[in-house]
This record gives structure tokens, sequence and C-alpha cells, in this order.
């Protein structure tokens, strides 16, 4: 017979222990990679809102007395050619990332969720159409869909949120359609009709929470995806615009043009493009590795 | 014995000196064959060289083409030196006090289509040109001003009656963009025909053009040059971004690049190259332009467009901007090099290039606070979509503006869009603009700052007969010195007194190109020269 090792005051104390606090830091024990990339998004997001307080330079004015220095005491991460220092601009391309992130993929997903919702609740030839219609949007890859929202309304910050925000759309409602099939049989749906309840009180107080689990998966993987996306729209010269600070714009023209004599150009906002993705997709994955029923019993 | 041995060796060194002279001569000897493939950093926004001012168009499109008259491809530096292309002979002396020109075309000119080229085909390019319909763009029609007719007496003789003897005449006629266009195209198909189409005279024919990738063409069998092209053909490969351009040069891919690369491309194209490398460079004949939109509140006001140019700072610019862009000289409206260009100490008398920045700034701020602007406002700033010099000036200039208060959102667009906003939309307050002329001929190259309606190239949709009555007495003076004066005042008020539109740095062109690109020359225009005629591969 197994002897239990735990002593009287620990459980007491796990007892007096908040409920939420300790299944947070279970989370932490069972999914190492994913709290790393929870704590990597929250360091950006604080990064993104002191910057103001914890930069000395400004990220937009032209120095052209400090053109090209490599990294050092005075600019840790160096200058670009207009003398800007880099690390300024990536701590302020920060918010531009992390607001086209956050923007794109709650609006994309919460669209996505309830659209997703509907098609399975109502079903039929709605369903049916409603499906072939997200077929041809999902038919094309996510930088195509998205070049061509931007071509068609224009650079800048809004747009790219447009642009990426509308191929989300489709994949986030196909997704949670399947969860919402299923939960659609369920008896409860059918005692709501019964009771007279209308069709958006059903989908969205009956439904659509029964379908979180899926929701918040797409929603943190679409978050990496966006600015992926963004520094993508960025680079190929259609998404902000200079002066803004922006990682996928501190990689284009100069960062291309002197990549062999002044590497730091490119390298740190390739980094923090390469880290904040990195840790959205862990964060994302130990998510759903949490929230998924048929994972979380294995 | 003694003196026959040294003949000897007179004679042998004498052979020798004859066979490495020869094989020079030989090397040098054009071959031909091979298809040149280049790289072209702007998309076409049309095929119509008469409505278009790119280079965009002009390099892939022009060596379809012929014109009546041409800067000579063996010596383009000179402002001066005209060759005949479709016309016969040498450039013909004016008659009749300096005014009239009388060209005979010449006789074994085919179009790409089979027909016979007439002088009355030049006219009709030439009406064209210089007396559009209305609505029918002609981006250069101000350069004729001194034109009183265009006729085609026979079929090989063409006419031209200016209203008073002009200098800028033979000048604007090598324009690059006067490509010879059939009559019968235009009466069948409309003015509008040949923004599609293609049916030219020149040494090449079109093949096919996949936008967004690249154009094709292919030796003219018929063309009336003889014994050229010694190309088999040319593919124009559509590149936007620099690094693109240089990628290709560099790995071979493409061989030359027509317009130009900043210093920093230069030099890591020549350590990568070594000795497969040539550089060709010249100064520009070519500025990039602030151009306030004077419609739209508050740059319809001269003091808020004064403040403006107030606020930039050229002669600092040129000293660190020369080192990341294809800009260089400080220079009010004029060629810097030309005799009728400002001085330093001229142009230092003008708002924007006065030596003292601080100075500057602060009238720029004084100025926008009497004329009451909001400060807190943000204006558009509409710029194009080439990385040379188009962005790099750009953000240079929004740093500029905001140290005396103004705040810009920089909108870039690629170069069709760019040109829907600038001549079009006009939904921006202050869009980058550019003069980059072909031939240097100061007399028509700043027309591009008259009223609009006379114009034809100017988007800041002012209209000031003063300056249209300045541009009209400096044409019809005889005297350069009195030229020059006029100039001035010219000058004067388009940039500091009225603050038309602005000048900010002028271009300097370096062309690094693969060592095997033979007979081409540089230009101090990267719309000369471009016929390709010329050109052959040495491989």
């Amino acid at each position: 017979m197994a002897v239990s090792e735990i002593t009287v005051e620990e459980v007491a104390a796990e007892r007096n222990e908040p409920s939420h606090r300790r299944a947070l830091r279970d989370w932490i024990c069972r999914k190492p990679l994913g709290a790393a990339g929870a704590f990597v998004v929250l360091f950006f997001i604080f990064l993104a809102a002191v910057a103001e307080l914890i930069t000395v330079y400004d990220p937009v004015a032209n120095s052209f007395e400090s053109m090209h220095v490599p990294p050092g005491a005075a600019h840790w991460f160096g200058t670009d050619q207009f003398g800007r220092d880099i690390l300024t601009r990536i701590i302020f391309g920060a918010r531009t990332a992390l607001l086209v992130g956050f923007l794109a993929s709650v609006v994309g997903s919460t669209l996505g969720l309830v659209l997703g919702v509907t098609s399975a609740y109502f079903g039929g030839r709605f369903d049916l159409i409603f499906q072939r219609i997200m077929d041809v949007f999902m038919s094309f890859p996510l930088i195509i869909m998205a070049l061509a929202v931007v071509s068609i309304f224009g650079t800048g910050i809004q747009n790219v949120i447009l642009a990426i925000t509308i191929p989300f759309i489709p994949r986030c409602a196909r997704v949670v359609r399947s969860s919402a099939l299923a939960v659609r049989e369920i008896p409860y749906v059918d005692a709501a009709r019964t009771l007279g309840f209308v069709h958006t009180r059903i989908i969205l107080r009956h439904m659509v929470p029964n379908v979180m689990a899926p929701y918040l998966i797409m929603l943190t993987t679409f978050m990496g995806q966006a600015i992926l996306l963004e520094a993508s729209l960025s680079y190929l010269g259609l998404g902000v615009q200079e002066p803004t600070p922006a990682w996928g714009l501190m990689l284009q023209g100069g960062a291309e043009e002197y990549a062999e004599s002044a590497p730091w150009i490119p390298i740190f906002p390739g980094l923090a493009i390469t880290t904040a993705v990195f840790a959205f997709n862990l964060f994302g994955d130990a998510l759903r590795d949490t929230l998924d029923p048929r994972l979380r019993s294995e | 014995m003694k003196a026959m041995r040294w003949k000897t060796v007179i004679a042998l060194a004498l052979i020798a000196v004859f066979a490495i002279f020869a094989a020079g001569s030989a090397s040098a000897a054009p071959k031909k064959g091979g298809v040149l493939k280049f790289v072209v950093g702007s998309k076409i926004p049309s095929y119509d060289a008469h409505v278009e001012t790119t280079f965009g168009m002009i390099h892939p499109i022009r060596p379809f083409y012929s014109l009546l008259i041409r800067v000579n491809p063996n010596n383009p530096s000179s402002p001066t030196d005209f060759v005949c292309d479709v016309c016969e002979g040498s450039i013909p002396t004016p008659t009749e006090e300096s005014t009239k020109y009388t060209f005979k075309i010449r006789d074994n000119i085919w179009f790409h289509d089979g027909q016979k080229l007439t002088a009355a085909d030049v006219k009709a390019t030439y009406d064209k040109i210089i007396s559009p319909p209305k609505g029918v763009v002609s981006a250069r029609k101000a350069f004729y001003t001194m034109v009183e007719s265009v006729t085609a007496p026979d079929k090989n003789t063409l006419v031209f009656k200016l209203k008073y003897p002009s200098g800028a005449f033979v000048p604007a006629l090598a324009s690059p963009f006067n490509f010879i266009y059939r009559k019968a195209d235009l009466d069948k198909h409309g003015y509008t025909w040949h923004k599609k189409n293609v049916n030219g005279t020149g040494a090449f024919r079109f093949v096919q053009h996949k936008p967004g990738a690249f154009v094709e063409g292919k030796r003219y069998a018929k063309y009336h040059h003889k014994g050229k092209p010694y190309l088999d053909g040319f593919r124009a490969i559509s590149a936007p971004k620099m690094s693109i351009r240089l990628q290709a040069i560099r790995g071979g891919r493409a061989s030359i690049e027509f317009r130009g690369f900043p210093p920093k491309a230069r030099d890591d194209l020549k350590k990568a190259l070594g000795g497969k490398l040539k550089v060709q460079e010249s100064d520009w004949n070519c500025n990039l332009m602030i151009t306030p939109n004077s419609k739209r509140a508050p740059f319809n006001d001269a003091r808020v467009r004064r403040a403006l140019t107030l606020a930039v700072d050229r002669w600092g610019g040129s000293k660190y901007l020369s080192r990341i862009a294809i800009v260089k000289t400080v220079g009010g409206i004029v060629f810097p090099k030309h005799p009728f260009a400002a001085t330093k100490a001229e142009l230092q008398k003008i708002a924007g290039y006065w030596p003292d920045i601080n100075k500057s700034r602060a009238e720029a701020k004084r100025l926008l606070k009497a004329a009451g602007v909001d400060l807190s406002k943000t204006y558009i700033f509409n710029n194009r979509g080439v990385d040379q010099p188009y962005r790099v000036v750009g953000t240079w200039l929004i740093d500029q503006w905001r140290k005396v208060g103004l705040k810009f959102k920089q909108e870039v667009k690629p170069s069709p869009a760019f040109y829907d906003s600038l001549r079009k939309k006009k939904d921006w307050h202050v869009s980058i603009d550019f003069n980059c002329q072909s031939v240097i001929n100061p007399l028509v190259d700043v027309s591009k700052f008259l009223s609009n309606d006379v114009s034809g190239s100017q988007h800041a949709q002012y209209q000031d007969r003063t300056m249209d009555k300045l541009y009209d007495q400096m044409n019809r003076e005889a005297d350069p010195a009195k030229q020059r004066e006029i100039m001035r005042k010219y000058e004067k008020r388009a940039l500091d007194t009225m603050a038309h539109q602005f000048v900010t740095l002028w271009w300097y062109k370096i062309n690094p190109h693969r060592s095997d690109v033979k007979g081409w020359k540089i230009a101090p225009s990267h719309y000369l020269n471009q016929s390709l005629d010329q050109v052959w591969l040495d491989q």
C-alpha cells in the first residue's frame, strides 16, 4: 500500500491557495514550453505598453551623424541607415505587431465563431451555401488573400488589419462549425428550441459558450500568423509605411541593401519576429493541449 | 651581321605591336547575337510614351520605336550632339530667320506591321504631342510652345514652322518620348490605342509582355539602320526591389540595369564581381520634387508651402543622403552644371536653401503659426513605391517637416497607382514628384513649373500667369545673358515667392554593369540612349 508523503501543512496550504492560482501553477508544471511562450508574449506586451518609458531614443527621428553604427554601449542593437536606434524601433515595433496581431486575430476569430456556429445551427441549404462560400475564401493561400485585400483597399495599418482579418474568418468558421455540429445535437439545444427561444439567443447563449475551446485555440494560433503576415506585407511594401516602426518594414529597403555591411539591421528585427511568432505558437499549442478534451484525457 | 639582327628584332617588334593592335581592334568590333537581359525597377503604366514620364516604360518599350532625331548614341553626354533617326542626313539648318526646319524622311522604313513609314506618320505623331485634342494627355506639350505648325508637303518631307527662333526646339525634338506612331493606327484606333498596343519601327519587334514579369523583344530584320541591331533580342525583367536587381546582376541573371544604383550597391557589386564589372557614372538631369496640392487646405496658402520648403535642410541632406541614395547635388530648377543654373550664392537667397537651417526652420514655424495651421492634424504624403530614391528621400522629408511641427502619413503606392493619385485622384496634401528630363534643355525642362493648363506635367494644380509670361519671355529672348536673368526671376517665383513646388536634391547616376555589355554609353539621363541598337554582348 502506497503511503502518502504529503504533510498535513502542505494539504492545508493547498486548500488555502486560490483555485485559479493552483490551476495556473499546475499548468506551468505540465506545459513549461507553453508557459515560456506565454511569458515571452507578456514580455512583448509589457515592452509595447511602456515603450516611451524604457527607451531613450526617438524611434522615427533621423540622426545622420549616427548612420550604420554597429551594436555597442550607446546603441545596443546598432542603428540603421537613417541613424535610428534599432532597439528603440523594435520596442515600438512591438506595438504595431501586437496591435495588428490582436485586432486581426480577435476580430477574425470572433466573426468566424459566430458565422461557424450559425452555419452549424441552421444546417441544411444555408449551411451548404455558406460552406461553399467559405471554400472559395479558403482556396486562396493566406498571403495571397491578404495581398488581394491590400491591393483593393490600399496600404496603412487599418487596411493591413482588414487584410489579415478577412482570410482568418473562414478558417475559424470551418473549425468552429465542426464542434458546433456536435453541440447542436445535444438535447439542451432542442430544449431551448422547445421553450421558444429565438435563434440569436440559442446561438449566442447556448451554443457559442460550448465551442469556446476551439475558438481560443484558433485565436492564439492566429496571433502568431497575424504578426507574420503583417511583417510579410510590410516587407513587400504593402503594410505600414515609413517612418512607423514595424518589424517587417525594418527588414525592407535598407536591411536588404546593407545585409552584408551592416548585418545588425536585418538580424534584430528578424529575431523579434521569430521570437514573437514562436512564443505565440508555443502558447497556442499548450492551450490546445489543455482545452482539447481528447488530448487532455491522454 | 649585327645590323641584320637588329633589323630583324625591330621588324618582329613592329609585327608584334601590329598584331596586338589588330587583336584589340578585332575585340572592339561589335559581335552579333545574344539576348540582353536587363532589370527594370518600375512597372509599365502604359506603352504610350507621349503620355508617360517614367523609365518603367522607356526601358522596355523604347527599343520598339524610332524617333525623328535622337541624341548621338556614341556621344550621349553632349547636350548638342544630335543625329537623324527616321530623318535622313544631318540635322537641318533652319531657314527663314531660323523659324523653319525641313526634314527629309528616309524612304526605307517599315513599321513592324509591314506598312511603310512616311512623313504623314511623323506629322501625325507630332500633332498628337504638340496639340492633342482636349482630354488627351501629352506630358511634354509645353516643350513645343514655339511651334506654329507641322506640315508634310510630300511623303518624304516634314516641315516645322516656328513662331519665333528658339534654341530649345531641336533638343526638344530629340526627346526619347517622341515615339513615331503610324498615322493609320491613330486614325483607325484612336489616341489611346498605343497605351496597350505596340507598332513601331524600332530595332526590335514586340514579342510579349507578361505584366509584373518581363517584356520581350526580338531583332527586327528590316530595321532602317543597316547592320543593326547586334542583339538577337532583349528581355526586360521587372524587379521592383533593388536587392533583387542587384542580385540579378551579381548572379548573372541580368547584365545591366539602366537607371542607376546608390554608391553602396556599386561598391558591393565591385567587391563581388571584380573585373567582370564595369561602372559608368554621370551627373543626372533629374531631380526629386515636392508638390503641394494647391487646391487642398492648408497648402492652398503660399505661407504654408513656403514653410514646407524652409523646413528642408538641403545642404545637410546632400552630405548624408548621397551615401545611401542616388541623390547628391543641391540645385535650383536648372540642371546644376548648366550655365543657366543658379550659383551657390544665388541659391542661398532662395527659401529652403538658406545657409542657416535653424533660421530657416524658425521662419517656417512663424509662417505656419501665422497661417493658423492645425499642427495636431496628420497630412497625407503621396510617395512612389520605388526604392531609390523615392522611399529614402520620402522618409527623410517626413523627418524634416516633423522638425517644424508638421506631421505626415506616408502613402507609398506602386507606380501605376502613384501616377493615378498624382495625376487624377489628387487624394494627397503633398506628393513627391520628379522632374526627370532627357536632353539637357533648361528652357523647356523648367516647363513643369508652368500653369497646369499649359504645362501638361504640373500636378500641383496651380495657375500662375506670371510664371507663364516669364517662361514665354525667356523662350523668345535671343540673348543668353538676359535669358539667364529671366530664369532667375522664374525660379525665385516658383520656389520662393509663390512656393508652388520645390526641388529637393538632384540625382547622381551610377550604372554598374557586367563588362560583357558593350556599345552602351551612359548619358546624363536614364531616358536617353535606350534604343539598344548599338548594344552588343562580348560573349
